[in-house]
């Protein structure tokens, strides 16, 4: 088991007012799934997935990774874990303005100290390989097309060599021939054995994945594997 | 070594990207590091040049003069008090071996100006009355004609020796040897022309510019008066300086009935001591002119900070993908202090090659004027001003940095 979520809360203060983004979760996502959270703009699913990514702390219940309690972690450990476990690919790309494409998948590698800078550029290499970016690594992260920079920025959430990798929207800003690129991606890195964490408000993206989660108002209403999925560069999904 | 690297890459393409805002920004910087930079050169050189001069003047001569010495200032004399205490028989005191060994030879001095008259024309001069051992005690010497003697010192002679500048004056080219002149009415012959001598500065009047007489024809017959204005004694060595003072102040209250010291009315002054208080006034001024650089460089420092306050604000997303991939709050402050540290160095640097610019302009100027300056930009100056403008980014960019360490890794996922 890589996730376990126990009872999970997030709640936000905002002066007197109370908001309940997350109530009372619980759950376990194993290794080599392909998880969809699913809900409307406003249901909690993105609180739910900074909690799980741990770029935030639940205010209630526990989050477990790999059997370890993460609040118990400081804030330097949380980041070496991000650094090291997880990748995550944005809604807006998220690549730094000004900087090639090589520049941008180095980042994490940047803050990994152990790394050693001849290992660094095979790594890279690699992962640009495997997104099909490699033509354009001396590229300006501002030359590309959306559907590039969100290859790219795939390709810099794994040049650590996560289990993880949490994907917000994802295709939420590309055109639809992109956004089918980015799916198919996804479902070869999951293929490969990487652990996929989709978050999207959109039933059709969702249906790439194995198993949805969905949860309206912070709290999970569904849980089951998928029927009928979505094969990203499929000759009837061209069809659809 | 890597997470040093990076962010001055980062700051430097961050900083050609916003080229005028930076400019602005490390303006502040320039101004303050230049102007560091033209105060170690250019006071420098200008202690270097007064110095010079008042070296020039003789490093193994003293100079006792009438009056109490004012520990803080110059004595009554330099102000142009006028104080009778030195007189005649005290000169020749001193220049006797078996009371100041370490004295070589000495002079007495006074001084005044007076109308010159040579044919019809008339000129208004300064004149100096001396003894014969002038020469010697000054180190200079006689290009035509001679100087006055011994006898001629004390007997009233009316023979004058010219400043080479007053020779031209007065002669226009002419041999003035033998030539009759008129000082104040009286006749004087003219025995001789002094050689040139390097002008000295700043109220040292000029060799060159003076008429000389015999000390008792000028105290007499000229000015009506039986004191010194001042005597010069040459040293047989520079180390010898504190024991003839020694000896000559013992010697001298002796001469004036004086049992406390405190009662001293005579002071003597050596090169030291005014190689000393120039110091320490070239000093006070450079110390002046580094507060104002100072000042600029804290103005310099808060625009640093303003523009790494923006900075901050801008790029909130950055940082916040940053530490969702992996960066540590160490990690996000360490790159915006280097690139604080970066900009200001930058400043520095534009700064430093400013300053030793305006320098050199200083030096072509004052040496067209005719004046050795010498052009010196010291090693530590600019090692200052680096590490100066270095220090003022990171301490300005100290409060930035923290700011930009707190932003939460959420920021990542905030789109607008």
């Amino acid at each position: 088991m890589l996730i376990e979520a126990k009872n999970l809360s997030k709640t936000y203060m905002s002066g007197e007012v109370e908001t309940r983004a997350v109530c009372d979760v619980s759950f376990t996502i194993d290794k080599k799934e392909f998880v969809a959270i699913m809900g409307p703009s406003g249901s909690g699913k993105s609180t739910l997935m900074q909690m799980l990514g741990l770029l935030d702390r639940p205010t209630g219940g526990k989050y477990f990774l790999d059997g370890r309690d993460t609040n118990e972690f400081s804030d330097d450990e949380l980041a070496e874990l991000r650094n090291k476990r997880i990748g995550f690919v944005f809604q807006t790309f998220n690549l730094l303005p000004r900087t090639t494409v090589y520049e941008n998948v180095e980042l994490p590698l940047l803050y990994d100290h152990a790394a050693s800078n001849k290992r660094n550029r095979e790594e890279i290499m690699e992962a640009l390989e495997s997104v099909g970016m490699e033509h354009r690594v001396n590229y300006f992260s501002n030359q590309l097309s959306g559907g590039e920079k969100q290859r790219v920025a795939i390709a810099r959430a794994l040049v650590t060599d996560p289990e993880i990798i949490f994907a917000d929207e994802p295709t939420g800003n590309l055109d639809s021939k992109s956004g089918i690129q980015i799916m198919k991606i996804l479902q070869e890195l999951n293929e490969k054995g990487k652990t996929i964490i989709l978050v999207t408000h959109e039933n059709y993206t969702a249906k790439h994945a194995k198993r949805i989660l969905s949860i309206i108002d912070g709290k999970i209403v569904s849980d089951k594997p998928v029927e009928g999925r979505m094969k990203a560069g499929d000759k009837e999904y061209m069809l659809k | 070594m890597k997470s040093i690297i990076s962010p001055i890459k980062i700051s430097y393409k961050n900083l050609l990207a916003a080229k005028f805002r930076s400019f602005l920004t490390i303006f502040g910087i320039i101004i303050g590091v230049a102007a560091v930079v033209i105060i170690f050169a250019v006071g420098r050189s200008a202690q270097e040049l007064v110095l010079d001069q008042i070296r020039g003047i003789g490093s193994n001569l003293i100079g006792i003069l009438p009056g109490a010495s004012e520990e803080s200032g110059p004595p009554a004399a330099v102000m142009g008090i006028t104080v009778t205490t030195l007189k005649y028989e005290d000169l020749l005191e001193i220049k006797k071996e078996k009371n100041v060994p370490e004295i070589e030879n000495a002079a007495g001095y006074v001084s005044g100006t007076a109308v010159v008259k040579y044919q019809e024309e008339e000129l208004g001069v300064s004149f100096t009355g001396t003894t014969a051992s002038y020469l010697d005690v000054e180190d200079t010497g006689i290009i035509e004609g001679r100087f006055f003697s011994e006898d001629e010192e004390t007997n009233l002679s009316k023979v004058a020796v010219l400043g080479s500048e007053i020779s031209k004056d007065i002669f226009d080219g002419d041999n003035p040897i033998g030539k009759k002149i008129k000082i104040n009415n009286h006749k004087f012959t003219v025995i001789g022309t002094l050689k040139e001598r390097e002008a000295a500065a700043f109220g040292i009047s000029s060799q060159n510019d003076s008429i000389f007489i015999p000390l008792f024809t000028a105290q007499k017959l000229i000015l009506g008066i039986s004191h010194l204005a001042f005597i010069r004694a040459k040293v047989d060595t520079v180390g010898n300086i504190p024991l003839a003072k020694e000896n000559i102040s013992a010697l001298l209250r002796n001469q004036h009935d004086i049992d406390n010291p405190k009662d001293d009315d005579f002071s003597i002054r050596d090169q030291a001591s005014a190689v000393e208080i120039v110091g320490s006034v070239t000093d006070a001024i450079r110390y002046f002119l580094l507060a104002v650089g100072t000042i600029s460089l804290i103005v310099g420092g808060v625009g640093v900070m303003n523009v790494m306050l923006i900075a901050v604000n801008q790029r909130i997303q950055e940082v916040g993908l940053r530490k969702a991939v992996g960066a540590k709050n160490f990690d996000v402050m360490l790159q915006f202090l280097i690139e604080s540290a970066s900009i200001s160095f930058l400043g520095g640097a534009i700064g430093i090659i400013l300053g030793i610019f305006i320098s050199f302009l200083v030096y072509l100027a004052v040496n067209a004027l005719g004046y050795d300056w010498q052009f010196l930009i010291s090693i530590e100056s600019i090692f200052v001003a680096s590490s100066v403008s270095i220090l003022i980014g990171v301490i300005f960019g100290l409060y930035p940095a923290y700011k930009a360490s707190k932003i939460s890794p959420m920021e990542a996922l905030r789109y607008e």
